[in-house]
């Protein structure tokens, strides 16, 4: 045998947990994490945890009440967000985080619902939630954290990959349209449109705190490097060039139809608020529509 | 861009020195901070931290202005800076602001 095997260090629950706070709020951004879960397990170079940051820096400047907001997560690499935060987050089953989303914002109307998933989640196998979802407009912020491929799994191709992109089950390239996330959601109705990557971290933290304002269906699609399960087999280099490529490619581009935002492989990518209107949300609806008459007669 | 003499509001202009806090063992070294610090005032350090990567330090002589951008673009949640005092705007600003806008690369668009 090549190596010696050594016995591992029996587990001390007391030194474990001094360990936890001598490392846990020495960064201002702790007290909304839990103790114990950074380092986070996503790949250097992966730009989810500026999701995060910039998500509670925007509920931070909101002044959001903990107890007042919860989140709601699916499964895949941006699932994880529901066990990093120190409130109440709910990691459901694969696809269903807007359902069960919905059923809290009903039970109490009052709190704030984020949902927090990637695009696997949100569009491939739960997809048609979404678009019901935001066809009742119920209140609800969405953040789609967008990485062109399923990272959790391995790197397969998902709805939103490029055309023409290598994927590990696409290894000649693939053949399928993508969706255009800001298109399809404004199409099934959503309040409020916006587009960013994670090179614009300011104004995503911008872009969450007129969701944390607004009432409605919300949706914010971030697009992030993923230099594990994209970026190698497209040759894309790691996560900083792909950063230097939101940087240098990116166009703001305000107030526009989201079906001209358009963010290709290697082209320009058009990111920006693209949608910002009012509508009656289907708690309003249902309160003055349906729950008024039905008291009344 | 080169001034010909020090700006007439000068005495209006206060300049925020900004306190670096680097928790070097949570970095993964991504490179984001050093790349984009719009001030240019931080290099890969040439130790290791705990994990392997070489985390960022301040680079000698070099201000930090406070911004944030290092700690709204750091994934790791391990950087942050705070206001240490404030100053006014002198000759020495302007010869590096000079030197900045001459040197390579850009910092955060617009």
């Amino acid at each position: 045998m090549r190596y010696k095997l050594v016995d591992p260090e029996p587990f001390r629950l007391g030194e474990f947990k001094q360990k936890i706070d001598e490392t846990h709020g020495i960064h201002p951004d702790d007290r909304y994490l839990k103790p114990g879960r950074i380092p986070h397990i996503w790949c250097p170079g992966c730009g989810l945890g500026i999701v995060l940051s910039a998500f509670i820096k925007g509920m931070d400047s909101m002044e959001v009440a903990i107890d007042n907001c919860a989140v709601v997560s699916g499964i895949g690499c941006t699932g994880r967000v529901a066990g990093y935060l120190n409130m109440d987050t709910y990691h459901t089953t694969h696809g269903r985080a807007i359902p069960f989303a919905t059923g809290l914002k009903l039970a109490k109307p009052e709190m704030e619902v984020v949902v927090f998933s990637g695009d696997g989640d949100l569009f491939a196998i739960g997809g048609n939630h979404l678009i019901h979802a935001a066809r009742r407009n119920m209140d609800l912020t969405v953040i789609c954290v967008n990485n062109f491929n399923y990272g959790m799994t391995g790197g397969q191709a998902g709805p939103t990959t490029h055309i023409a992109a290598k994927t590990v089950t696409t290894p000649y390239g693939n053949c399928e349209y993508p969706f255009n996330l800001t298109h399809l959601a404004y199409a099934s109705g959503a309040v409020y449109v916006a587009r960013w990557t994670s090179f614009h971290a300011r104004y995503l933290i911008e872009s969450v705190k007129k969701c944390f304002a607004k009432k409605g269906f919300k949706f914010i699609e971030v697009l992030t490097p993923c230099p594990t399960g994209y970026g190698r087999p497209n040759r894309l280099g790691s996560g900083l060039d792909q950063m230097k490529v939101y940087r240098d490619n990116s166009e703001i581009r305000n107030d526009i139809n989201p079906m001209e935002a358009e963010s290709g492989l290697n082209g320009p990518i058009i990111v920006g608020e693209f949608v910002d209107r009012e509508k009656p949300t289907f708690f309003e609806r249902y309160t003055e529509g349906v729950l008024a008459k039905a008291s009344a007669g | 861009m080169k001034f010909w003499r020090l700006p007439l509001d000068a005495e209006e202009q206060i300049i925020p020195v900004g306190r670096l806090f680097i928790i070097a063992d949570r970095c993964k070294g991504c490179n984001f901070c050093i790349e984009f610090c719009p001030n240019k005032v931080l290099e890969a350090s040439p130790d290791f931290n705990r994990k392997g990567y070489h985390p960022p330090v301040m680079k000698p002589n070099h201000e930090c202005n406070n911004c944030g951008l290092c700690e709204v673009i750091c994934p790791e949640f391990a950087i942050y800076s705070t206001v240490e005092e404030k100053r006014r705007f002198t000759e020495v600003d302007l010869v590096r602001y000079e030197e900045m806008s001459s040197g390579e690369g850009k910092g955060e668009q617009e």
